[in-house]
């Protein structure tokens, strides 16, 4: 049993303990919960320093036969890709508890176990290297998800949580039969196998069945992202899911979709990938401008950021599919950046619900004057989240429209019109909330930051600034994962790509 | 074509009995509780449910017996194999867990218990029969044993009117059935002068030899027919909904899991072993069925307000996941119907038990909103409807996910692609109506139904948590089951 194992099987196991605890031992509950996560992200830490660049393959792997027949393995490993969207989960896990400590009162005990099998989850699909392992994590993430929406969430829950288990559903049973098919053909569900499979032309696809397997993955993947036209569950969802529902579902839910564009359609699926890029490039871009648009109009601040989310996640795909080591790079950067400072946001606005019990921008105003410090933070997080330069955002977002230039410069304009748009609609929502007259209620319902607050938010904030100053401790394991994928994604690229010699960032030739 | 008859030996070996040890001990246990109805009834009315357990699982323990010296027994009538003991094994277990299921409700209703058990232990007697018949005289008989009693069984609460409909429906149209399926016996032996399956199978596969194989492929069509009823597969699945409906709720539990079981039985022994020769005629029928099933199961559950109804249409739609695996015609699809009947069994059965300790006296309690706030009151209880609907929707770590994972795998490797993708669809649609009931059991309020809800009695608990283990097991380490389906398939064989 290694590290990785560990880390899947802590949160597991805090989930069964908590459910053993007798629900009136709500205080226990919430320390066994914080106790049994911060472990985990303490413990997850060990995955950073222990891995090494400039090894082939993955690290940190475990393999045993899970079920003989067929053969199934908990084949679970790292590599640079992975690495750290496992340790964005398992950092923000912990800061999703202590965000719900005081908000969750009613049925405390199943909220915060499902929190744990919703780490449980999300760890083990990022590590996952056996297709079917893969997809076993991928629809345990529902089950807590649809609970937590549908349970805690605000009054239209149910109909957003059951809209979500849907569009979910509905794309990974697709996902299901292209695994299958895979697993016909390649006799295992070994991801490394098949992949030398398809690449030694051992696994002979016809191109229509490259298509439609493509297909097949691309739709359950691009509904997760969620890439426009299929991201109508999305504002609904995070609209009615309380605070740590939808910091989870932001956060990291949404990046297992770009988790598998990268890690699945690109490599398996190379000639594919590249035929159907044109028109998935045009639904990103769609997205990009379509939800910023869509943002700026929002009367209601949490809609506002969900809709912002759309367009970053355009981003994204945008990065994914130039095809160039850059925009990958900037792509990857980006999901763990929205990451960070999207889920700020979704706290920092549930922190204000909690006061005001209301998410309408026009109930708010003058809140800088009631609560400084909680003006402050937010003031860093939305510089974050439009990209200014010194912050996280402003690197992945400059990667991603670096590299689309390479690969057609004509997107780049495109996509550079969201950039200007978020910054038009966030510091227009930050005026409106933060700026102008102060209004009565505001005033008697606007404390600052509690010492919990404080201890939910610092730690965002030092990421913000990590991330947007030393790229370093983060993009080496990523860049050298990604020059992987692009080799495996055929050598048409616009432009080759090799491994940098010593550690830095990879040049393209 | 007649063979020689060989003067036979009619006497059975030690053998031929052990074979047949579990339909001996149920028989003559069901016979007991007959006797010791008028005595004991008016005492003891517990007693009953304890000695029909009792008498399972010694029943359980001569399948086991019988496993150990596996052959054909009474010339050839009977044939004891792994696919035979695997299926003696599933139908014993349905029967424990349904007479777990039935203490409270007899109570409740103030049934009579003798004959209650008695004629559970006699239906099962039939399905055990049914399962290891070779003998197409044999299926008949031992579905003839399964079926009248569960007529009984179905308008057992005799001065309930609802009751009373389910059963003359069930026995009308049952009966109806069966008289297809003894056509086309008819037919079968008409052409080809046995009724053995394994002769069947060894005359169609006689080169130059297939004798009016029109004649062979419409008996084949009347006894899909007879079965399909029987599995309440589309288009003959219209009795379905209303005999669960009508049926006291712990017989209808047993209606979809018992009997379904042993048919799916003889379906695949039949069709894969007897008519394998030409499975190219039979195989578009399978299809057809398959996603008639399907789709008609899960979209006209989508609308049920009643659980079960809802529960019955699911029932249709989990026999068309298995029809699937039945048109496959291969190896592993046999061993994933098996498999899947086994899964389906318990989380059915678990989903029933909650709708029999729900609806309380004289079933009142039966529609979905009656579910509202049953998180709240009673956690557990949810929490088993919980694994069981997650199973039904085929969410990994349950055994429904994986017998629908086997299914569609050997389904895609027959090259049945589109059928698993439909197949496949259908399972997102049924997750709608699976998901409604999660949604009133911990997003709505409490109800009536859910504030006056006696806690679980000690029977129906093990009945709710004994499956709700067996589903997880099957979903974890599916491994041991599905070897043991794989090992007894009785694809081609002799």
């Amino acid at each position: 049993m290694n590290l990785l194992d560990l880390l899947i099987a802590i949160p597991g196991i805090g989930f069964l303990l908590t459910l053993f605890i007798p629900r009136k031992q709500e205080q226990a509950i919430r320390m066994l919960t914080l106790g049994v996560s911060l472990l985990t992200f303490v413990l997850s830490l060990g995955l950073a320093t222990g891995y090494r660049t400039g090894q082939p393959g993955q690290q940190f792997v475990s393999d045993t036969i899970w079920i003989a027949n067929p053969e199934i393995h908990w084949h679970v490993g790292i590599d640079g890709l992975s690495l750290w969207l496992i340790i964005l989960s398992t950092f923000l896990t912990p800061i999703a508890i202590l965000v719900s400590w005081r908000y969750i009162q009613d049925r405390s005990k199943e909220f915060f176990a499902f929190l744990l099998l919703l780490e449980f989850g999300l760890v083990g699909v990022f590590s996952a290297w056996d297709l079917f392992l893969f997809y076993v994590f991928w629809e345990v993430v529902l089950v807590p998800m649809y609970f937590l929406i549908g349970i805690w969430g605000h009054d239209r829950r149910i109909y957003a949580a059951v809209k979500f288990f849907l569009y979910t559903m509905a794309g990974s049973v697709l996902m299901l039969a292209a695994i299958i098919f895979l697993y016909n053909r390649a006799g295992t569900f070994d991801y490394a196998a098949i992949l030398s499979g398809i690449e030694g032309g051992k696994i002979m696809l016809s191109h229509g069945e490259e298509t439609l397997l493509f297909l097949a993955f691309f739709i359950a993947f691009a509904i997760k992202v969620p890439l426009f036209p299929l991201h109508t569950w999305l504002p609904d969802a995070h609209v009615e899911a309380p605070t740590a529902g939808s910091l989870m579902l932001a956060s990291v839910m949404l990046k297992m979709g770009t988790y598998g564009l990268v890690r699945f359609c690109l490599p398996m699926f190379p000639t594919a990938a590249r035929e159907n890029a044109r028109w998935i490039v045009v639904l990103a871009i769609i997205g990009i401008v379509y939800g910023a648009l869509v943002a700026m109009v929002q009367p209601n601040m949490k809609k506002l950021v969900a809709y912002s989310s759309v367009s970053h996640l355009g981003f994204v795909v945008l990065g994914i599919f130039s095809f160039t080591q850059m925009g990958l790079d900037g792509a990857v950067y980006q999901m763990l950046n929205h990451g960070i400072s999207t889920g700020a946001l979704f706290i920092l606005v549930g922190f204000m619900y909690e006061r005001r019990h209301s998410l309408e921008i026009a109930d708010y105003g003058g809140v800088s004057t009631a609560a400084p410090w909680l003006a402050t933070i937010f003031l860093i997080t939305t510089l974050a989240s439009i990209g200014l330069p010194m912050l996280n955002n402003f690197v992945g977002e400059f990667l991603v429209l670096q590299g689309t230039a390479q690969a057609h410069f004509s997107w780049t304009v495109f996509a550079a019109l969201g950039v200007i748009l978020s910054a038009c609609y966030m510091l227009w929502m930050y005026q409106r909330v933060f700026f102008g007259e102060l209004t009565e209620k505001v005033k008697h319902h606007m404390p600052d930051f509690s010492a919990r607050e404080w201890a939910c938010m610092i730690p965002l904030v030092i990421m913000m600034v990590w991330m947007g100053i030393y790229t370093q401790t983060f993009l080496p394991a990523v860049t050298e994962a990604n020059v992987k994928i692009l080799n495996q994604t055929g050598t048409n690229a616009p432009l080759r790509v090799s491994l940098p010699a010593a550690g830095g960032h990879g040049h393209a030739r | 074509m007649l063979a020689e008859l060989a003067p036979a030996n009619f006497a059975p070996s030690a053998d031929d009995l052990l074979r047949f040890a579990p339909e001996t001990i149920l028989t003559v246990a069901g016979t007991l509780l007959m006797i010791l109805d008028p005595l004991f009834a008016k005492k003891t009315p517990k007693l009953f449910g304890n000695l029909s357990i009792l008498a399972l699982l010694a029943a359980v323990a001569g399948t086991a017996g019988a496993y150990t010296v596996q052959g054909s027994a009474f010339s050839n009538l009977l044939v004891v194999d792994g696919f035979a003991t695997f299926f003696r094994f599933l139908v014993l277990a349905i029967g424990i867990l349904t007479v777990l299921a039935s203490y409270r409700y007899l109570d409740l209703e103030k049934a009579e218990t003798g004959e209650y058990h008695a004629l559970i232990l006699f239906a099962i007697v039939g399905q055990c029969l049914m399962v290891a018949a070779n003998d197409l005289i044999m299926i008949f008989i031992g579905l003839e044993i399964s079926s009248i009693a569960t007529y009984i069984l179905a308008g057992y609460l005799r001065d309930d009117k609802r009751n009373n409909e389910a059963a003359l429906k069930y026995f009308l149209l049952g009966s109806f059935a069966t008289a297809f399926l003894l056509y086309g016996v008819a037919l079968i032996y008409g052409v080809t002068a046995t009724t053995k399956l394994d002769e069947i199978r060894t005359v169609l596969n006689t080169p130059g030899n297939v004798p009016a194989f029109t004649m062979v492929s419409i008996a084949a069509a009347l006894m899909f027919v007879g079965l399909a009823f029987k599995v309440s597969g589309a288009p003959f699945q219209v009795w379905t909904p209303d005999v669960y409906q009508g049926a006291p709720a712990p017989v209808a539990a047993f209606l979809a899991t018992g009997p379904k079981a042993a048919a799916f039985a003889i379906f695949l022994r039949i069709f894969l072993t007897a008519f394998q020769q030409i499975a190219s005629e039979w195989e578009p029928l399978i299809w057809i069925s398959a996603l008639l099933s399907m789709t008609i199961g899960n979209f006209a559950a989508l609308t049920q307000d009643n659980l079960k109804r809802m529960l019955a249409y699911s029932s249709v739609a989990h026999a068309g996941y298995v029809l699937v695996a039945l048109a496959a015609r291969s190896e592993i699809g046999t061993a994933a119907a098996m498999f899947y009947l086994a899964a389906y069994a318990l989380m059915n059965i678990g989903a029933f038990v909650v709708v029999i300790h729900l609806a309380g006296k004289g079933e009142r309690h039966l529609r979905v909103s009656d579910l509202a706030g049953l998180g709240r009151r009673q956690p557990i209880t949810a929490a088993m409807l919980t694994i069981f609907l997650l199973s039904l929707i085929g969410v990994p770590l349950t055994g429904g996910f994986f017998g629908k994972f086997y299914i569609f795998r050997a389904a895609l490797e027959s090259n049945l692609i589109w059928l698993t993708v439909l197949g496949l669809l259908n399972s997102a649609v049924a997750a709608y109506y699976y998901l409604r009931l999660l949604v009133v059991m911990y997003m709505h309020e409490p109800g009536d139904a859910t504030n006056n809800l006696e806690p679980l009695t000690p029977g129906l608990r093990a009945a709710l948590i004994l499956p709700a283990i067996g589903t997880i097991i099957l979903g974890v380490l599916p491994g041991f089951v599905l070897n043991f389906a794989q090992r007894s398939t009785i694809f081609g064989a002799r």
